[in-house]
């Protein structure tokens, strides 16, 4: 009887109350886009918006999202088309066996990326069956080997947001993961500088608000400190803001050695293994279908990076929609890395209007100068192609910034997706409709440096999502056996190395200075190195100015020797060589 | 630092090629001591795996392969019984002192351990490397089947692997053309040979013996623009380019290939020099030498491809033979760099021009290398001193893709260098 009148007097007058703000904010929302997107459509989908409809346009049919996510819901699911475009269907394994059949790990983590490797690492803690599984042929393949290595201090972040808060979290934890990893990590900090009085001025109390309410230590210069500071700036800059916070490290490396560790401490990593489809029972995900065998995991992490919302949807749980962003950067020559001492952009009025900051010229923790991102919107997921028109706008952008930097600098140039919701916020949260799951999703910068904040987070929901009393794993070990890295080590570490292991002397990559014995090492490691960009990623052959052009051969044929029968640049359907010659292998080899 | 490593050497050559097993070999005959160190497991440097023929018309008036003039300079090289050591990299060199007493430590890595040398002089020879197509900025997609021609040489002659079935070839360098053949000849087919300038980069002779004879086309004032594929390369986008370089609109054609292989350059590997900061000619891209291969570091000299880029090996060994004369007499009289003395020449008239220093004080013969800025016709070519000719010879055609060597003999004094072309 009492439950009866709570309901009558609390429960649905609440209801009704959410329902009539719901209605009336998605009317006034409706008119909106009647007026600037009439081809649009927008109805309620559980808490969230759904756009839909046709449009010839793919930035318009990105900003009617953003529109749509400034009127107050869960989220939005943009579902307009592009006109006259098919999206591809994701890219996928060919591979087909049944190595995970019936598997039932307590944690599956989907994504192996520096977020799901993070979780995986930070789960491993605990007495937990952890299972991650990611449809690349390594890890670290989408936005965590394609993004520019800064851990940002998270001054760019708006005050209030989850991306800010897990920033300034995450930022702090670097050190000692880092030194427990035995990956090199150096805070040399980062600057934002302005061109104009005006700009100096209003920035000083746009970034001292966030300075304050973040807690992010950073100090003003003025030209002659910067000039001090930075004696290869050219005339451009006339003042900035210093952030020592700022660290460095190779993002690809720190994801490998993440997900190394987890597994020296009971994690398991399946690769080439993509989830095609998840069978729900009773609110829980029960069944989760992969091209390795069938899963029947107590719970789900989504940590899918620019398909997180496939992925999402997968378990009947559509709230959001990723509108991936591209970014292009360059990368140029060690000769000119001592030209900076720390990551330096500058604003214009252009770049503060941007969706996320107008990128800049960075030493690299390997001594090179990466010089970009920008940032557009793309209808796809994982397009990594470069272009001229990007590259050019990028180089003419940034690259008068230091004396001394020209395009003939350049050794190499990538491109990587990020991950952005329309809220541009991260969802680090349990599923409100499926109980065992839970969601690291929209994780785009700066999710490099949040992901062991977000990893800590997720952590906390998973353990409360699976119940029951979880134990920590004793034999817990931070410390990754991490091999040796030569051309880091004084002349009588090198010779005690050499005398162990008599390949640690040999040289296959000249640039880099890199050995077979480190080569080896990487293709026996706990996340082997089965792919020449695999090795690459590890150990740098490639990395140099050569691009590979003198050690590819020589790593392809090390590659070989480990066991590795059709050598390939990154994975199945990339094989270097297409046959042998008619001839017997050439006898003069070396 | 340990050193109970450490060796005392006169000369150090670094490189095992052609240029340093020249340059070793004349040191040793010049008195000194000599020490060769090579980073790979054989001498003879890329010549390894060039097996096609066309070598030492010049220096052993017969066509040999890459193999045989090789065979030829290892022979008498290991005749003289020099020390070397194979499978060594250099990881660092360091100046100590200065002036005339200047010497120099070499830290090398290998199966042995590492090892320290110290030396009153050394000689370059390391050779080139190839531009990548990071440095022609290729864009698209990413795949697998992107290889400089040289690799791709080195994947089918030493490997015995094929790297292609069907490919397009950018740039009409030397390599890019032997490699069109020798793709040919194993089975794989040359969709082209597209070259962005006006002219072919190679020599004649590879033109006619490796396109033509093979029915291979060769596409001038087109490049590449765009490469398409995910896992393997499986089409590229070539383009007509105007005089500019600048794209003519809709001259774009798309060609399946599984492979792109780039022959756009050769630039000198100067690692060494720059970790001496040793300074670098804009225009070779390898160190400013004087007559005597002496870079500005005194005592240290460059020869072969890491002083400029060659057409023929031949003129590699000849320039190794005078860098390691010019080192062993450096051992026993040691002397300066001179920078009073440049030379001049007319930029729009010459690439470049080597050496780049006249040294007034050493009187010793020597030969000068120069690349015509533009394909020329009937033109003389004045080395003078002084407003003195010393040499003028009248060429029936000069092109820049074909480098052209002076012979001096004892040049007497001097007030002034320069080269014309008239």
């Amino acid at each position: 009887m009492r439950s009866a009148l709570r309901l009558v007097f609390v429960y649905i007058p609440d209801i009704l109350k959410s329902v009539v703000f719901i209605t009336k904010e998605l009317r006034i929302l409706q008119r909106k886009l009647a007026n600037k997107f009439p081809n649009a459509e927008a109805s309620l989908f559980g808490d969230s918006v759904r756009l839909e409809g046709e449009m010839g346009d793919w930035d318009e049919i990105v900003s009617c999202g953003k529109l749509a996510a400034k009127a107050g819901f869960k989220g939005v699911i943009n579902d307009i088309k592009l006109k006259g475009f098919t999206p591809p269907p994701m890219r996928t394994p060919k591979l087909r066996d049944g190595a995970l059949e019936g598997a039932a790990p307590d944690v599956l983590i989907i994504g192996g990326g520096v977020v799901g490797c993070s979780i995986a690492r930070e789960l491993s803690r605990w007495k937990l069956k952890i299972l991650l599984v990611d449809k690349e042929d390594d890890l670290a393949m989408h936005a965590s080997s394609r993004n520019d290595g800064m851990i940002h201090p998270g001054i760019a972040s708006h005050i209030g947001t989850l991306r800010g808060e897990m920033n300034v979290r995450g930022n702090a934890m670097y050190d000692q993961i880092c030194k427990d990893l035995s990956i090199p990590f150096e805070r040399w900090s980062s600057a934002i500088l302005y061109n104009s009085k005006v700009l100096g001025f209003g920035a000083r109390f746009y970034l001292g608000a966030r300075q304050i309410a973040f807690g992010i230590p950073g100090k003003h210069l003025n030209r002659k400190r910067l000039e001090e500071a930075e004696p290869n700036l050219t005339e451009e800059a006339i003042g900035g803001f210093d952030y020592p916070t700022t660290g460095f490290l190779s993002p690809y490396k720190l994801t490998v050695a993440l997900g190394e560790n987890a597994i020296e401490n009971g994690a398991e990593i399946s690769l080439n293994t993509v989830v095609t489809g998840m069978e729900l029972q009773g609110g829980n995900i029960a069944v989760v279908h992969t091209n390795r065998g069938t899963v029947r995991p107590r719970a789900v992490v989504n940590a899918a990076g620019c398909f997180s919302d496939i992925v999402s949807d997968m378990a009947g749980d559509r709230f959001f929609s990723i509108h991936p962003r591209k970014g292009e950067c360059c990368i140029l020559d060690k000769d000119v890395g001592n030209l900076l001492q720390r990551s330096m952009g500058i604003i214009g009025l252009a770049a503060a209007t941007s969706a996320t900051k107008g990128g800049g010229v960075m030493r690299t923790i390997d001594g090179n100068v990466l010089v970009g991102p920008d940032a557009y919107e793309h209808p796809l997921r994982e397009d990594f192609s470069t272009h001229a028109e990007n590259l050019d706008a990028v180089m003419a952008k940034h690259l008068p910034l230091i004396k001394g930097f020209n395009r003939s600098q350049v050794i190499a140039y990538f491109a990587g997706v990020r991950a952005a919701t329309y809220e541009e916020e991260f969802i680090i949260e349990g599923s409100s409709r499926v109980h065992n799951l839970v969601h690291a999703a929209g994780i785009q910068s700066p999710g490099l440096a949040s992901a062991p904040a977000i990893a800590q987070e997720i952590v906390k929901i998973t353990l409360s999502r699976l119940g029951g009393k979880i134990v920590p794993n004793e034999k817990f070990n931070p410390v990754r056996q991490a091999s040796p890295v030569l051309a880091k080590l004084s002349f009588d570490e090198k010779q005690k190395l050499i005398k162990q292991n008599p390949e640690y002397g040999v040289v296959v990559c000249r640039c880099e200075a890199i050995s077979k014995g480190e080569i080896r090492d990487s293709i026996r490691s706990k996340v082997p190195a089965t792919s020449l960009d695999a090795v690459k990623r590890r150990t740098r052959p490639g990395m140099g100015r050569c691009q590979g052009g003198f050690c590819s051969p020589l790593v392809a044929k090390i590659l070989e020797e480990e066991g590795i029968s059709s050598v390939t640049k990154k994975g199945a359907g990339s094989e270097l060589f297409l046959g042998g010659l008619n001839s017997k292998e050439a006898s003069n080899d070396g | 630092m340990t050193v109970n490593n450490t060796s005392v050497y006169d000369v150090l050559v670094l490189g095992g090629g052609s240029a340093g097993l020249a340059a070793a070999l004349s040191a040793h005959e010049g008195g000194a001591k000599v020490l060769l160190i090579e980073r790979e497991q054989k001498l003879g440097g890329i010549l390894k795996q060039c097996v096609h023929d066309g070598f030492g018309l010049l220096r052993f008036k017969e066509r040999l392969t890459g193999p045989e003039y090789a065979g030829r300079e290892i022979k008498r090289f290991l005749e003289a019984k020099i020390p070397y050591v194979l499978e060594s990299f250099v990881v660092d060199v360091q100046k100590k002192g200065g002036g005339l007493g200047t010497t120099y430590t070499v830290s090398k890595q290998s199966a042995a351990g590492m090892h320290m040398y110290t030396c009153k002089s050394i000689i370059l020879a390391c050779g080139c490397r190839e531009r990548t197509s990071r440095q022609v900025f290729i864009h698209g997609d990413r795949p697998a089947g992107i290889f400089s021609a040289g690799t791709a040489q080195y994947f089918v002659n030493i490997q015995g692997k094929l790297p292609t079935k069907r490919c397009v070839i950018l740039g009409s360098g030397d390599i890019g053309l032997i490699m069109a053949r020798r793709l040919t000849l194993e089975g794989a087919s040359v969709a082209g040979v597209y070259e962005i300038k006006d002219a072919p980069a190679g020599l004649t002779r590879n033109i006619c013996q490796c396109l033509n004879d093979f029915d291979i086309p060769l596409h001038l004032s087109t490049t590449v623009t765009e490469v398409f594929g995910h896992g393997r390369v499986e089409a590229v986008a070539v383009e007509k380019v105007d005089k500019n370089f600048n794209i003519i609109p809709n001259t774009r054609e798309i060609i399946e290939c599984d492979a792109l292989i780039l022959s756009v350059g050769l630039l000198p590997e100067i690692e060494l020099a720059n970790m001496l900061n040793i300074p670098i000619d804009p225009a070779t891209k390898g160190p400013f030498v004087d007559q005597t291969l002496m870079t500005k570091a005194a005592g240290v000299f460059a020869c072969g491809n890491v002083l400029h880029v060659n057409d023929l090996v031949d003129w590699v060994s000849v320039s190794g033979e005078d860098a390691g004369r010019n080192a062993a007499k450096y051992c026993k009289e040691p002397r300066l760099f001179n920078e009073k003395m440049p030379l001049e020449y007319s930029k729009s008239d010459f690439l470049y021009a080597v050496p780049q220093y006249l040294d007034p004080a050493c009187e010793e013969p020597f030969t000068f290398y120069f690349r015509s800025r533009e394909d020329v016709s009937g033109k003389t070519v004045s080395l003078k001193l002084s407003e003195n000719n010393v040499k003028s010879k009248k060429y029936r055609r000069l092109i820049p893709s074909e480098m052209e060597a002076l012979k001096l003999g004892e040049l007497g004094s001097a007030a002034g260098f320069e080269l014309i072309m008239g």
